[in-house]
């Protein structure tokens, strides 16, 4: 279909077409140099053993008890930042949404949103700590006026929760944006419809209203898991290389060949690639089904 | 419908509660470096230190060629693709998301085995070369956000028309492209280059990978060494952050909506 479209853009001039090509050329040279090649390198790489013949050795060096255990911690932060995070995103969305709150608040809510998905790596981390660490406010006002003390309860900032609820600081504001667009697209005509029929808002939200944003929700869902999945920075800033997650053991990798094989790292790296693209697939496939109701 | 206002408003405070305690303790903990009462002595600290000026303004000046070069790779595929070649687009759509798909540390992995000292183009041979392949990383980074920045203004805008009638009037390509189409998606170029910026002032991974004297490095660096400045930081960058994407705001004020002809 492509062939048939190109025949009938070529005839103006042969001048034109040229640049047309040469307008797109820098995109592509781009995307393939920083994009393409990079990405189909370390998957190569990830074949390659160390006399330079094609080997499975890399792949089967991924299944050691170190290795295994960092890809399950990864996945079970990411799964649960990305669970929670779409469950409250939806809420706070529908809440500001649906539920009558003043105008202003919703605007003042998406701003937010806009600046907290952004507001990640570092400096995330950084408030956490002066917010959760041992020496943060709510672990000394919780300590003085309540009588709690977290530490002693057996939370830690620098564990699964610890990083999770961190995390949860970037996806819920992400979930927000998201969603927000497809919980517009619920048409007041079908609520009112509903009711007009009898319907309780229970039933108009378990029977209408939620299965149209289940789509939008179970994609969002995997994109939320991708973006925790490839996430570093702030889990290094939290707790440097203490805990074994997928990305901090590959940085650990490109920084010192920490796993002392350069093929184990790319294969490292092959493991992450298709776990979010996965992720991301589902998303894209998804979303696109959503779509039709977004009309 | 009165039980369904308690409930949003309940979500809403529990919401609000979890984003701004963080805010609050932080700063509240950026204030006591000073033993028994509040000073701002942590944020002193921090800009008298000649490795912030210096971090901070590596990675401004690198965010700042991100924007020139993303604007140049970005502004003249999206016109085309949409003048010209429209049958292109799924396919250039699919390169913009792909790094919403590829993590940073993968990409950089693969930077810095591709282009090491050895191979055919050495960037990471010579710390201009690592500057260059840097601001081609936060290029990459930024190209979903840059793309559809981009697109989202030509859509409002009447490219068909507008090329017409410059060409009617001589214009060359090139002149079409930077003298009729740039200003009239100015705004949403800004909101790009904005976005991009709010990405690439603290970025971590790759600046770190490559060896770069950036902000996020030294972000990293003060937190492992500190105890009140990475509160301060955190702050500032948060200040940051919300400047960039305040500035989005004001300028979509300032929208053209000459036509928003069928698309």
């Amino acid at each position: 279909m492509s062939a048939t479209n190109l025949s009938v853009a070529s005839p103006p001039s042969r001048r034109r077409l040229s640049f047309e090509w040469l307008g797109v050329t820098p995109f592509i040279i781009f995307a393939v140099m920083f994009l393409i090649l990079p990405t189909l390198y370390l998957v190569g790489a990830a074949f390659v053993g160390r006399d330079g013949q094609f080997t499975f050795e890399n792949i089967a060096g991924l299944f050691t008890d170190q290795i295994i255990a960092a890809y399950w911690i990864s996945i079970r932060i990411s799964g649960a930042s990305a669970i929670i995070g779409a469950l409250v995103g939806l809420a706070v969305a529908l809440a500001i949404i649906r539920g009558r709150l003043p105008a202003g608040l919703r605007s003042a809510v998406m701003t937010f949103s806009g600046v907290a998905s952004n507001f990640a790596g570092v400096p995330l981390a950084f408030a956490f700590i002066s917010t959760l660490g041992r020496l943060g406010l709510v672990t000394i006002i919780l300590k003085t006026v309540f009588d709690i003390d977290l530490y002693k309860a057996g939370f830690n900032l620098l564990s699964f929760w610890g990083l999770t609820l961190t995390y949860l600081y970037f996806q819920i504001p992400l979930m927000i944006l998201i969603i927000a667009p497809a919980i517009d697209g619920l048409k007041k005509e079908w609520s009112e419809a509903a009711s007009t029929l009898g319907a309780t808002p229970w039933q108009f939200w378990r029977y209408i209203g939620l299965p149209i944003l289940w789509p939008s929700f179970l994609g969002t869902l995997s994109l939320l898991f991708a973006n925790a999945f490839g996430a570093i920075a702030t889990a290094y800033a939290l707790t440097g290389s203490s805990l074994n997650i997928v990305p901090i053991l590959l940085y650990a990798q490109i920084r010192g060949d920490a796993l002392q094989n350069p093929g184990l790292g790319a294969a490292l790296a092959l493991g992450m690639i298709l776990i979010t693209a996965v992720a991301n697939i589902i998303y894209l496939v998804i979303s696109a089904r959503a779509e039709r109701w977004m009309k | 419908m009165k039980g369904n206002r308690f409930w949003a408003w309940l979500v809403f405070g529990i919401g609000a509660a979890y984003f701004l305690v963080p805010l609050i303790a932080t700063f509240e903990f950026s204030l006591r470096m000073r033993r028994g009462y509040y000073s701002f002595d942590s944020y002193a600290s921090v800009f008298s230190d000649p490795r912030f000026q210096a971090t901070f303004g590596y990675s401004v000046v690198i965010g700042i060629l991100a924007i020139i070069v993303g604007i140049l790779v970005v502004v003249p595929a999206v016109y085309f693709v949409r003048l010209r070649m429209p049958w292109l687009r799924p396919f250039v759509e699919f390169l913009t998301l792909m790094p919403l798909i590829i993590p940073a540390i993968i990409l950089v992995y693969g930077y810095i085995r591709l282009y090491n000292s050895s191979s055919i183009i050495p960037f990471t041979g010579s710390a201009l070369g690592t500057d260059i392949l840097l601001t081609c990383a936060y290029v990459t980074l930024a190209l979903p956000y840059m793309y559809r920045a981009v697109d989202t203004g030509m859509r409002t805008i009447d490219v068909q028309t507008l090329t017409e009638a410059a060409q009617i009037a001589g214009a060359k390509t090139p002149q079409i492209i930077g003298r009729i189409i740039l200003p009239n998606i100015l705004v949403a170029v800004l909101s790009g280059a904005f976005l991009t910026f709010a990405i690439v002032i603290g970025e971590f991974t790759i600046a770190s990978l490559l060896n770069r004297p950036a902000f996020g490095p030294y972000l990293q660096n003060i937190g492992a060494n500190r105890a009140y400045e990475p509160a301060a930081l955190a702050i500032i960058s948060f200040i940051i952050t919300w400047g960039a994407m305040g500035m989005i705001n004001v300028l979509g004020r300032f929208a053209p909506r000459t036509s928003a002809r069928t698309d």
